[in-house]
């Protein structure tokens, strides 16, 4: 078996190079204290706990919810990404973009997995909720992170309506154009909201129709131009920015507070 | 022989009705396989997603009008914006040059003064013919291949067929339209 000796020894001598031993730096986690080093030591491998309760790995009790919302984020991120090389966010390019995303791209289902998989993330956010909800896991200590989640679900409906205007489609601008009219009625910050008329200096109103909340959200009076690309920038960037930020504190919240869901 | 099969479940000292260690393995590798089926498809997908079956340049070849349109001693630049394409016409011949300067790739400019063409990026000059005299290019302006259209007698312009110069290619008869 001299074959195998010669194999041993390539082993033996790939183990030893300066390359192996800069990435495995605490060799064969073999013992406990070695686990915990090799979890602690790569940043990929410290997001998840070294050890997991046994009743956060049963399916019937977390139904994965939370999960699979990463998950279906990680994929729309990642296919967001793709049809960012394609679609182009101005009036006289964005419908002819996007339909075309759908029908000359080969298997054409880059388009479907984005606008499915919203769909979907969407839905699997409540059934989190729902799931955090009837265990009572959002009870202290969590109910600091529920109020993250809270706030995570907002992020994820307000990705939803931004993505929703990007196809410029007759359906993309009468939906954002009534959703967005909803911000006229902001509280002092709408031109049609309670209190708003009391904001004037000398009789003449600083919250006006080109002025207020909506007038910001769209960049203009009405969904034109400035609203796609400022829908597009928010949808892009801006909120998956800060919903990713706050998904990495939820995710260290949950260690923190005592580990995945379960009886405390 | 199921009876014989549930005795040796019990002799391993496993809990009745739990799969048995031979439909585990078979059950993981379908669930392994099918996911790497999955990922593989996945893969496969975003890369050909990366090479788009629709193009939104102008295409490679096009039709130019007719040898009368081009005045004899004149370089034609009407389609250089469009096409990246000089028409030049002489006494004797009507040929294509391609706009490319043949240094670093930039779009020199026909400065009819100075009867040249001078490239702003870093000075490289070509006379009319495309053959340079000037600056850091090592090679004359390359010719697209030019013909007369049989249909309609127009101008006919193919910029995926060059014609170099230094390979002594200019002289194919695809490479001119003869006028005299």
């Amino acid at each position: 078996m001299s074959l195998e000796r010669h194999w041993k020894k390539i082993q033996q001598q790939v183990v030893e190079t300066q390359v192996w031993k800069s990435i495995f730096r605490v060799g064969i986690p073999n013992t406990n204290r070695k686990r915990v080093l090799a979890m602690l030591g790569n940043v990929v491998l410290h997001l998840h706990p070294v050890k997991t309760r046994k009743s956060g790995v049963k399916m019937r009790y977390t139904w994965c919810a939370g999960g699979m919302t990463f998950f279906l984020f990680l994929t729309l991120t990642f296919t967001g990404l793709l049809l960012m090389f394609y679609y182009r966010p101005t009036i006289e390019y964005a419908y002819g973009d996007m339909l075309d995303l759908r029908e000359q791209v080969p298997f054409g289902i880059m388009r479907e997995m984005h606008r499915w998989g919203a769909h979907a993330m969407v839905i699997s956010v409540w059934i989190h909720m729902f799931r955090v909800f009837m265990t009572g896991s959002y009870k202290p200590p969590r109910e600091f992170n529920w109020n993250v989640g809270v706030v995570l679900l907002v992020l994820t409906l307000l990705l939803s309506f931004t993505g929703y205007l990007l196809p410029w489609d007759q359906l993309a601008i009468w939906a954002i154009t009534v959703g967005s009219n909803m911000a006229r009625a902001t509280p002092l910050a709408g031109n049609e909201g309670p209190f708003s008329a009391q904001i004037a200096v000398n009789g003449v109103n600083l919250v006006t129709a080109g002025s207020d909340a909506r007038f910001g959200l769209l960049g203009g009076r009405i969904v034109g131009a400035n609203a796609l690309l400022r829908f597009y920038v928010l949808h892009c960037v801006f909120i998956p920015l800060i919903a990713a930020f706050l998904m990495a504190v939820h995710f260290w919240r949950v260690r923190k507070d005592g580990g995945i869901s379960g009886p405390l | 022989m199921t009876e014989t099969g549930s005795t040796e479940v019990s002799v391993a000292g496993v809990a009745a009705g739990a799969p048995t260690r031979r439909s585990f393995l078979s059950w993981l590798a379908v669930g392994w396989l099918a996911f790497a089926a999955g990922i593989g498809a996945f893969v496969t997908t975003t890369a050909r997603f990366l090479f788009p079956n629709v193009l939104f340049e102008p295409p490679s070849s096009f039709k130019a009008g007719y040898p009368a349109d081009y005045q004899v001693g004149e370089v034609d630049e009407r389609w250089k914006e469009k096409y990246q394409i000089w028409v030049v016409r002489n006494t004797e011949m009507i040929y294509a040059l391609i706009t490319v300067c043949t240094h670093l790739g930039c779009i020199p400019n026909w400065l009819a003064s100075q009867n040249k063409f001078k490239c702003p990026c870093h000075g490289s000059g070509y006379y009319r013919s495309g053959i340079n005299f000037e600056g850091p290019t090592p090679r004359p302006l390359e010719r697209a291949a030019i013909s007369i259209s049989p249909e309609d007698g127009q101008i006919f312009i193919e910029k995926a067929r060059k014609f170099l110069y230094e390979k002594g290619q200019w002289t194919d008869p695809a490479a001119f339209i003869k006028t005299t």
